[in-house]
């Protein structure tokens, strides 16, 4: 089971959390003037880096918030965890 | 190098000479400068669409390129459950083509698969459940697949060890019933295939990872950069299961793909109890019964992406828990060991056998948590679709584009799926 540093709770079993898939995806600004292909990417399309990955969590059985985190998907190691609205952590891999 | 053929006479014939007779099942060439076609992943869909590209198709120059050992990913790591009882046309029509081809499998490759049709049983826990299954029983039947409504007190005539009573907490409502599905023995399926290429002139290239692929002036694919050097070609079909986004990826085509662990585990071997496959998506999970003895296991993927092959504790011990109360028998049996596999889910839980964005690029991908049923039919209309540069029509509607255009086949929303 993984340890994951919530950002506002610190330390806690993986079961006390929920996935959240693929972080800083935003959702687009206008979305009237989007096409069917950028649709698709926005709703379906994810990186699923083999390596470093920025991801979502949620604190589901804790605080309740969500936040994101930066893990290496080859080992499952969290490089870093950081409030949602943060920038990315510059710890390495590609963006 | 001849192809040993097997058989009850050469069984006898070989003993005679103390069974020192027998040679390698398939060679260990070196790879040439170039192939009429290849493909990427050597697990039982990659060896099967090479098979059929030889077989069906006459394209011999042709290569399966294996960053392992063939078999050593997924086929070798799934609970090798087999059916065909999904819910929409298309799936249907997909996994049943596999089931038909599974039923002449060990004749047609000469080499025993083990292919067992004992007979797949989902369990209902729920009223949900039992109008999700029924209603499945008559899509299925409309479609020519078998599936059938049991009540408890059957459901236990069919499978013994099942425990009916009320006394736990998500009794059994009912279940539907398959009997042509079941088990096959995954290794065989793999071996099978690649000794059946290989005497057809296919080479397969084991402990060859791709590390790129070039495109010519018109972006059509050209050649793969390999750890063993440098390989033309101008097809490349790729069937790399949790690594295909990875692959892809080197030739720039995105695919809404998202690589999870699934996780298996096997119990001590003990001598035949359980006679059919029970599955259970409502309280997660399925379990068989090996010829070995081992009661094979398994449930869900884990929360997370990852490519680590391996995942956590407790999500086996949830799965556990639910077998304990449908078999309380088996409480006190150990478990022998359990493993992780990478596999690749897509949105709406449904494959993708299609041609790319880039000319000559072929994928095969997105079989999530339920790949290994499908390996002939799957290998199947894939060769089709490399060899003839256009989609079967049983695979035409899994494409990357039904993504764009909303014809999703929406198996995730249908539960016809363990996820």
């Amino acid at each position: 089971m993984l340890l994951i540093t919530c950002p506002f709770c610190g330390e806690r079993p993986e079961i006390e959390f929920s996935y959240g898939g693929q972080a800083h995806l935003a959702r687009p600004v206008r979305p009237a003037e989007l096409d069917d292909q950028m649709w698709t990417d926005f709703l379906y399309m994810r990186e699923n880096t083999k390596g470093v990955y920025a991801e979502r969590w949620r604190h589901a059985r804790g605080c309740g918030r969500f936040f994101n985190a930066l893990r290496d998907t080859t080992t499952d190691h969290f490089l870093a965890t950081y409030k949602t609205g943060e920038p990315r952590p510059d710890v390495g891999g590609a963006p | 190098m001849t192809r040993q053929a097997f058989s009850a006479f050469a069984l006898i014939r070989r003993g005679l000479s103390g069974h020192t007779s027998w040679h390698e099942q398939w060679r260990k060439p070196q790879p040439k400068p170039s192939y009429d076609a290849i493909i990427v992943g050597g697990g039982g869909h990659g060896l099967g669409a090479a098979y059929y590209l030889a077989k069906e198709h006459g394209l011999t120059n042709i290569a399966v390129l294996e960053k392992g050992w063939i078999g050593g990913g997924n086929t070798g790591r799934n609970t090798t459950i087999i059916r065909s009882n999904y819910l929409f046309n298309e799936s249907a029509a997909l996994y049943d083509h596999s089931v038909k081809l599974w039923e002449n499998l060990s004749q047609a490759l000469n080499y025993n698969v083990m292919f067992s049709p004992r007979g797949v049983m989902m369990l209902a826990h729920t009223v949900h459940d039992i109008q999700v299954f029924k209603r499945h029983v008559h899509a299925n039947r409309c479609n020519g697949v078998d599936n059938e409504w049991l009540e408890p007190e059957q459901a236990k005539e069919f499978c013994p060890p099942l425990n009916i009573q009320d006394n736990i907490r998500y009794p059994v409502l009912g279940a539907a019933l398959q009997r042509r599905g079941g088990t096959a023995r995954h290794d065989a399926v793999a071996w099978g295939y690649a000794r059946a290429a290989d005497s057809l002139g296919v080479d397969i290239i084991e402990n060859c990872e791709v590390t790129g692929i070039r495109k010519d002036a018109a972006g059509a694919v050209e050649a793969l950069e390999t750890s063993r050097g440098l390989i033309r070609t101008r097809k490349v079909g790729v069937s790399a299961a949790g690594n295909t986004s990875v692959v892809l990826g080197l030739a720039g085509v995105r695919l809404p793909l998202e690589s999870y662990p699934l996780q298996a585990l096997v119990s001590e071997p003990i001598k035949p109890i359980f006679p059919c496959v029970v599955m259970s998506n409502t309280i997660h999970a399925y379990i068989s019964q090996s010829d070995k003895g081992e009661l094979v296991i398994g449930a869900g993927t884990d929360a997370y992406t990852s490519y680590t092959q391996r995942g956590a504790l407790h999500i086996n011990t949830h799965t556990l828990d639910a077998i304990c109360e449908l078999f309380p028998q088996f409480r006190r049996l150990r478990m022998l060991r359990n493993w992780g596999g990478i596999v690749d889910v897509t949105p709406d839980r449904s494959p993708i056998i299609a041609k790319t964005p880039v000319a000559g690029l072929y994928v095969n991908c997105g079989w999530g948590t339920g790949g290994f049923k499908a390996t002939p039919g799957s290998a199947h209309v894939f060769a089709w679709t490399i060899a003839r540069d256009e989609p079967h029509p049983i695979n035409a509607p899994f494409t990357i584009e039904r993504f764009r255009d909303g014809c999703l086949i929406d198996e995730a929303a249908a539960a016809a799926v363990a996820h």
